[in-house]
């Protein structure tokens, strides 16, 4: 397989492309327009069509549209327009359709700024729109993992029926790295449920509403068990040198990457520090660190936000140990010599205490 | 006149209606499945439900159905057309769905020339939620929102969405028709069917608008609903083609 040198943003449509992504609607926001602009020029060459919707929320319904009659379908944007997605997000889980939806975050609340940023969490996690859903979510750390987990995306969301989010930030997005891609698929499975016309058969219905509110009850429960099944089966992470750690930082996406530079320098002093990388947001990566919460001394969540996914840490630890917290939020990206700094000062006060 | 079928295909038999007495929804519903019959489109036939009163519009249309967030229908036909730009694609909205909430993707659907079918039910009201002020609502109209009657001042003026799109150059065909009576009932399916067959054409958008009475709402009764259209109604929205830009026969 070729290497290639690459943009996150332009990773993310290389490999839909490759996932046999045919179709993508979107609208421009920085810091992800490199990624509708990909799919302008090579999805109409790959057989696909690639439209400019007048909104996001245009973009999302039209994903309802093609992916009701069975097409593998994609949008992407920045967390404004994510925001205006999430009534056509929770549509898509009601009807239950699968689709592929980007988020390249920024800097919020409101317009905010359009540097990297992780204040989107709780919106990718909790469900983001209205209703009792779930949508699982991936947050790669690397150029490679945004080709690997968005070509996995589409797999999960096609296994269950559901959209699927790719949680990014706009440092990832923009960033260029060597990145190897998965093979392009050239023909995938005929989906049974898809809506076609009737042809010969009876007539097919795609809603989420119902006037008995018995059927929205079992509807509900079945979506339970369903995202029952994906924790179950789903929920993935990347431990790094944590066998012998007193100390572990929890992070995700780029502030993982940040904390691992943290990581190689406090290490070089001896200190033991590790780090539990959540790449599935839901499901979340509860167990493992319940887990490991018996074996060291402290947790140190490290976000770019005000202490967001920290919620999770905490759920998860259930006050077994302490859990220190350091995040800068809105668009301000920290250095490894900054959470280094953070790890000494939590190891200085757990070797007083 | 004598049927071809009895009772066509596409209009499912034996069940009960949810549409309050006199309501237009129904007559349109009818209108589409002798229509789509008659085109021979309805085995690829995909229609649109939005959220109005014509929500379970599948509970009596007997081709393929989805539902739509309200206002997004065209955006959702829009993205059934183009994965499966071999299937007749409608979009049926109210005048709420269509022409309020739902205005900037009725513009860009009809402005790019999108294949599909859009049907306009103008009933002046919000019929689901219980007969507020809806864009195509008259000055003066009273309404659960307009208690004293809807004044330009405070609301505007009655929303002529159809003469709108009927101005852009990838709409194919546009036309409002009414259904209160049986020689209207016969334009709107003669318009329908126009309609449809630029879509089958592949000539571009299309957009029927059909007055349509709401008696409940408008606290009168079947008989003077179909009279208010008459006299009131299609004053301020005249029937007739309002665009046809299909090429003429030679
Ligand atoms: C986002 C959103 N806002 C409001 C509603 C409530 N709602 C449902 S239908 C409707 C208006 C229906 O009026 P119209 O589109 O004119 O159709 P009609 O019922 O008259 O046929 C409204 C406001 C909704 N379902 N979704
Ligand atoms: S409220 Fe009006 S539009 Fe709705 S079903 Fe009743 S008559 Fe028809």
């Amino acid at each position: 397989m070729n290497k290639e040198f690459m943009s996150g943003n332009h990773s993310f449509g290389e490999a839909a492309i490759r996932a046999g992504c045919k179709h993508y609607f979107g609208y421009p926001i920085t810091p992800q327009n490199e990624l509708g602009e990909y799919m302008s020029e090579h999805l109409p060459k790959a057989g696909g069509v690639f439209l400019q919707s007048e909104s996001e929320t245009a973009a999302i319904n039209m994903v309802e549209g093609a992916s009701a009659v069975g097409a593998r379908v994609m949008t992407s944007s920045s967390s404004p327009g994510i925001s205006l997605k999430q009534e056509g997000i929770s549509y898509l889980a009601g009807l239950e359709l699968p689709a592929v939806i980007v988020n390249v975050m920024r800097g919020g609340p409101g317009l905010g700024d359009i540097s990297a940023a992780q204040g989107d969490y709780f919106q990718a996690t909790r469900g983001g729109g209205h209703g009792d859903y779930r949508t699982p979510v991936y947050a790669p750390a690397s150029v490679q993992e945004i080709a690997d987990l968005t070509y996995k995306a589409f797999d999960t969301a096609d296994k269950y029926r559901t959209p699927v989010m790719v949680l990014s930030d706009g440092l990832i997005g923009q960033m260029k790295e060597p990145v190897v891609f998965p093979k392009k698929i050239e023909k995938l499975p005929e989906k049974e449920w898809a809506l076609r016309g009737m042809g010969s058969g009876p007539s097919r219905l795609m809603a989420s509403f119902h006037i008995d509110p018995a059927v929205i009850e079992r509807h509900n429960w079945k979506l339970f068990r369903k995202y029952q099944e994906i924790e179950k089966n789903e929920t993935m992470y990347e431990t790094y040198m944590t066998d012998d750690a007193d100390i572990i930082a929890i992070a995700y996406g780029c502030t993982a990457r940040i904390a691992k530079g943290a990581i190689k320098r406090v290490r070089k002093d001896g200190i033991k520090a590790g780090l539990i990388r959540p790449i599935t947001l839901w499901p979340f990566p509860s167990q493992i660190i319940k887990d490991t919460a018996s074996k060291i001394k402290k947790y140190i969540v490290f976000e770019m936000s005000t202490g967001q996914m920290l919620d999770d840490v905490l759920l998860a630890v259930e006050g077994r140990i302490k859990v220190q917290f350091h995040g800068r939020p809105g668009g301000a990206i920290p250095t490894p010599a900054e959470f280094a700094r953070i790890i000494y000062r939590e190891y200085q006060l757990e070797s007083k205490s | 006149m004598k049927l071809k079928n009895p009772w066509p295909i596409y209009f499912k038999k034996d069940v009960e209606t949810h549409y309050c007495p006199g309501c237009g929804h129904g007559i349109v519903h009818r209108l589409i499945s002798e229509a789509v019959e008659e085109l021979d489109v309805g085995k690829r036939t995909i229609c649109v439900n939005p959220a109005g009163c014509a929500v379970i519009a599948y509970n009596y249309l007997n081709v393929d159905c989805i539902e739509s967030a309200h206002g997004r229908g065209t955006a959702v036909a829009t993205g059934l057309k183009r994965a499966r730009p071999d299937l007749f694609v409608i979009s049926y909205q109210g005048d709420g769905d269509l022409a309020a909430i739902g205005t900037a993707e009725t513009i860009h659907s009809a402005n790019r020339g999108e294949c599909f079918t859009a049907v306009l039910i103008n009933n002046a009201v919000y019929g689901m939620t219980g007969g507020q002020m809806a864009p195509t609502t008259l000055l003066s109209q009273k309404t659960t929102t307009t208690p004293t009657g809807r004044t330009s001042g405070n609301d505007g003026y009655p929303l002529h969405i159809t003469d709108v799109v009927a101005t852009f150059k990838g709409v194919a065909y546009a036309e409002r028709v009414a259904v209160n009576g049986p020689a209207a009932v016969q334009r709107a399916k003669k318009a329908l069917k126009n309609a449809f067959q630029a879509q089958i054409d592949g000539l571009g958008y299309s957009i029927i608008e059909v007055l349509s009475p709401c008696p409940v709402n408008w606290k009168m009764s079947p008989i003077e609903a179909w009279k208010w259209i008459d006299d009131v109604l299609s004053k301020e929205f005249p029937l007739g083609v309002l665009a046809d830009r299909r090429p003429k026969a030679v």
